[in-house]
């Protein structure tokens, strides 16, 4: 009988990148299955849904989520992970923010319903049938989960001990998280697992950003040829770098493209968009209003720019939608 | 459907029923019910997908150049593949058609990644059920146990030959996961001498593991014979169309070239530019699961069935060896014909000959990438083209290390996105992965006491597909209908109330 601490990785509304990053330890990975049990890890190993019912509660020393919620699929892995483990540790944006799959809850359910089922180009569909959540074939009743009206970042929905932000996170931030969490002084409940300072203060780049910087317009980068040395947002592309969590070591701005904020805010920080618009706003030169809107207009998607990975966990969290009101 | 109006809570017909929940060792989510009727035997099985996000919907709104890196977050295992398509897609969006040494390097990274995406597979995904074996117990059915297998010090070659390609892709693209290269005309970043002879170095070395691959996989699965009948076998095999991209000279290629189509029996059926698919394309869909399942629309869609007459098609490794008169590069080409000379003739319909596919492309993609890094104009330094046009529409198509990949964006006059439509490699091979889990179900279970390793050689159906069910499902579907039985005490119907997804109440 082992007395390795078990480990459990788990996804939910997720690309695998999280994952991914686990893997891109490298020859690490074997130091971490060495030090720990792996008892649930449906990308790499055989273990099922049945196998966590079984293990008694608070038996898993710590679970790594990754993926939003916004199916009840997915709400149910969550609560069920949580009640077996000692530590639940939301992994990435999706989990820690809501990720790109937030940007769902600019559009109601039906509407995305229609977009896909009936609207979408390549679909023939004459029945307009629609995926169910029960349904009948030949005499068998099958499930599918519900698709809730929003999404949700995984602190919404259950109780999180911990945050490994980025998009996914570097292999170097989750080793460093894991070494963190494996250690004798376990940083207080609820930490973001990653240096608490803006982006620009480890940026290849900084150098570069003038001290009185000033924008009068937002130039797209598909516009302009970006110099690969100076600061992207002194050149005028929108780069959210100000606004965002350090950690990643810049990579984006190392491809020579802006920061797009997926490592979220620093703790200062309750909302990462309502952050990026007011360091804009004072880099902004001008007082007049036809200049202003000219700069505003300049930016053509405000929320896909400013809320990209954190609009499920944001203060604005989704669109009103008109008509009745629709609640899960 | 009529028999929804007979809902009747947990009730079915006949005997047991047997899930597996969930599916492992793919992308993606995924579970498998099987239905037994009262002798034992499996009356039907069923390949759900629980998962949707909805990629096609909440991109409307988004500026069409933050395509490339929205869409790849469809999935982290391949987003260089969506990263890519979308990149395509954008050139066209505009009009431009990129310089000499941005398409050099745009192939150049691309192989790159098919090389490593192709050696996660075989080695962390499909492969450990033929190294370790598919009736070893589940806690070493994995990487693991293909290290304990090969041996440590193989196991930690594999680890860093992939950890080589990733630092790579991380050197033009930013990073590995989820890399920011891609722009409309051209890529973010030049390439300069040092990084080619990069490239060069480590492009030699994955041609050299290309072939250890192989020849792993000609000790391990070829030289058994339990295995190689296991790949004959009926219970594995499927009569279908086939589909890839094909180069001028019918050669596999996977970042750009014409789509080409092969029927059952091997003829040609259609050969089509990208930028046409909808005119063969088409999507289905079904009630029990949120992937929505392609067909051949000129042949449309006969239900889940093989053979000329069905719309049914598939693609990635074997539908493209199927699809190819030959390959592009000296030792995939003798991989080629030594892969067709032993499970031949054309076309092969033995789904688990993926795996053995999947390593003649691996091999492909290395010597591509030796190719493509020995290129002259690859540190050129124009890589970019401005656009002048109007954004308004584009296709872009790749293959993906999964299957063809098809993004298409329409926009508006500002180049932000009006519709997008997307056909995402696995959607292509949703219906034979659903008709090859349900043969393998009927062909393998046989009454109650199922052990786990029979379990385990079901879901072998679907991995030989490599399948990416997050990609699959970028979909978004609906909200909850409830059916309400009013039943009366004798226990008859005195009503069925149904609510639909619009919230409107109707009695039947």
């Amino acid at each position: 009988m082992s007395q390795k601490p078990k480990v459990a990785f788990y996804w939910c509304a997720s690309c695998g990148g999280c994952e991914e990053a686990v893997v891109d330890l490298d020859e690490a990975i074997l130091e971490v299955t060495a030090a720990v049990d792996v008892v649930f890890w449906p990308v790499a190993l055989d273990f099922k849904r049945k196998d966590v019912e079984a293990m008694p509660e608070r038996s898993i020393a710590i679970t790594f989520l990754n993926g939003a919620v916004r199916t009840s699929e997915q709400l149910e892995m969550t609560h069920l992970l949580r009640r077996k483990s000692q530590l639940l540790v939301a992994v990435g944006s999706c989990a820690q923010l809501g990720g790109i799959p937030g940007l769902a809850n600019m559009f109601d359910r039906e509407s995305i319903l229609e977009e896909v089922y009936l609207l979408s180009t390549a679909t023939a569909n004459p029945e307009r049938q629609l995926p169910e959540v029960r349904s009948r074939e030949n005499g068998h009743t099958l499930e599918l989960p519900v698709f809730f009206q929003r999404v949700r970042a995984l602190n919404q929905v259950v109780e999180v001990d911990y945050f490994i932000p980025g998009c996914p996170p570097t292999p170097k931030m989750f080793r460093t998280a894991f070494e963190t969490l494996m250690g004798k002084q376990r940083p207080k409940k609820g930490t973001v697992l990653a240096p608490d300072c803006a982006l620009c203060d480890e940026c290849p780049r900084k150098d570069t950003k003038p001290a009185d910087l000033t924008i009068t317009r937002f130039t797209r980068p598909q516009q302009m040829l970006v110099d690969d040395q100076k600061c992207l947002l002194a050149q005028g592309l929108l780069c959210m770098g100000p606004a965002t969590r350090a950690g990643c070591e810049a990579l984006c701005v190392r491809g020579n493209m802006v920061c797009t904020g997926c490592c979220g805010p620093t703790s200062r920080v309750r909302d990462q968009g309502a952050k990026i618009l007011s360091a804009l706003s004072i880099l902004v030169q001008s007082k007049e209003e036809p200049e202003i809107r000219s700069m505003q207009a300049s930016i053509p998607d405000p929320v896909g720019s400013f809320y990209r990975y954190s609009l499920a966990s944001s203060l604005l969290r989704r669109k009103r939608f008109a008509g009745a009101a629709k609640t899960r | 459907m009529a028999e929804q109006q007979q809902l009747t809570a947990g009730a079915n017909r006949g005997g047991r029923r047997i899930t597996i929940d969930p599916i492992t060792r793919l992308e993606g989510h995924g579970k498998i019910e099987v239905f037994l009727d009262e002798s034992g035997e499996v009356e039907r099985a069923y390949f759900q997908i629980p998962e949707l996000r909805g990629f096609e919907k909440f991109v409307q709104g988004r500026p069409v150049e933050e395509m490339p890196q929205i869409t790849s977050r469809i999935c982290g295992v391949c987003p260089t593949a969506h990263h890519m398509a979308a990149t395509k897609a954008i050139d066209n969006v505009y009009k431009l058609e990129p310089p000499l040494a941005a398409k050099i390097i745009r192939e150049l990274i691309y192989s790159t990644f098919v090389v490593e995406d192709h050696a996660l597979h075989f080695y962390f995904l499909g492969g450990p059920d033929f190294v370790v074996g598919p009736d070893a117990p589940p806690a070493e059915r994995n990487v693991l146990g293909v290290i304990a297998k090969v041996g440590l010090e193989t196991g930690k070659k594999v680890i860093a030959m992939r950890s080589r390609l990733r630092d790579l892709m991380a050197l033009v693209g930013g990073k590995a996961a989820h890399p920011v290269f891609g722009l409309p005309g051209g890529v973010a970043k030049r390439f300069t001498p040092e990084m080619r002879k990069k490239f060069q170095e480590v492009a030699a070395e994955a041609v050299e593991f290309a072939q250890f691959t192989l020849r792993i996989f000609e000790d391990v699965v070829l030289k058994n014979d339990d295995y190689v009948n296991l790949i004959l076998s009926d219970a594995y095999t499927h009569r279908t169309y086939y589909m890839g991209m094909v180069d001028a000279h019918n050669r596999l290629n996977f970042y750009d070239g014409m789509l080409r189509v092969v029927a059952p029996d091997g003829r040609e059926f259609e050969k089509f530019a990208p930028s046409r698919y909808l005119e063969n394309i088409a999507e289905h869909v079904e009630p029990w699961t949120y992937v929505k399942f392609c067909y051949l629309k000129t042949v449309g869609w006969k239900g889940f069935k093989e053979g000329m007459e069905s719309g049914v098609y598939s693609v990635a490794p074997l539908a493209r060896l199927n699809v190819s008169d030959g390959m592009a590069t000296p030792f995939a080409q003798h991989a080629y014909e030594q892969f067709f000379s032993t499970v031949g003739p054309k076309p092969v319909h033995h789904t688990l000959a993926n795996h053995w596919a999947r390593v003649v492309e691996l091999l492909y993609a290395a010597e591509r990438m030796r190719e493509l890094a020995d290129e002259p104009a690859l540190t050129d330094e124009d890589v970019r083209v401005l656009p002048s046009e109007k954004p308004k529409e584009g296709v872009g198509v790749v293959e993906a290390p999964r299957g063809t990949l098809i993004h298409h964006y329409q926009t508006d006059e500002d180049g932000l996105v009006a519709k997008a439509n997307l056909i995402v490699a696995t959607q292509n091979n949703a219906a034979r992965i659903a008709m090859s889990v349900e043969k393998a179900a009927k062909a393998l279970i046989h009454g109650d006491d199922v052990p786990e390793s029979v379990l385990n050689r079901v879901e072998m159906a679907f991995r030989a597909y490599d399948p990416c069910n997050g990609c699959a499902t970028h979909a978004l579907p609906g909200s909850m209908p409830l059916v309400i039985r009013v039943q009366k005490q004798d226990g008859s119907t005195a009503a069925v109330l149904r609510r639909d997804f619009y919230g409107n109440v109707l009695r039947e």
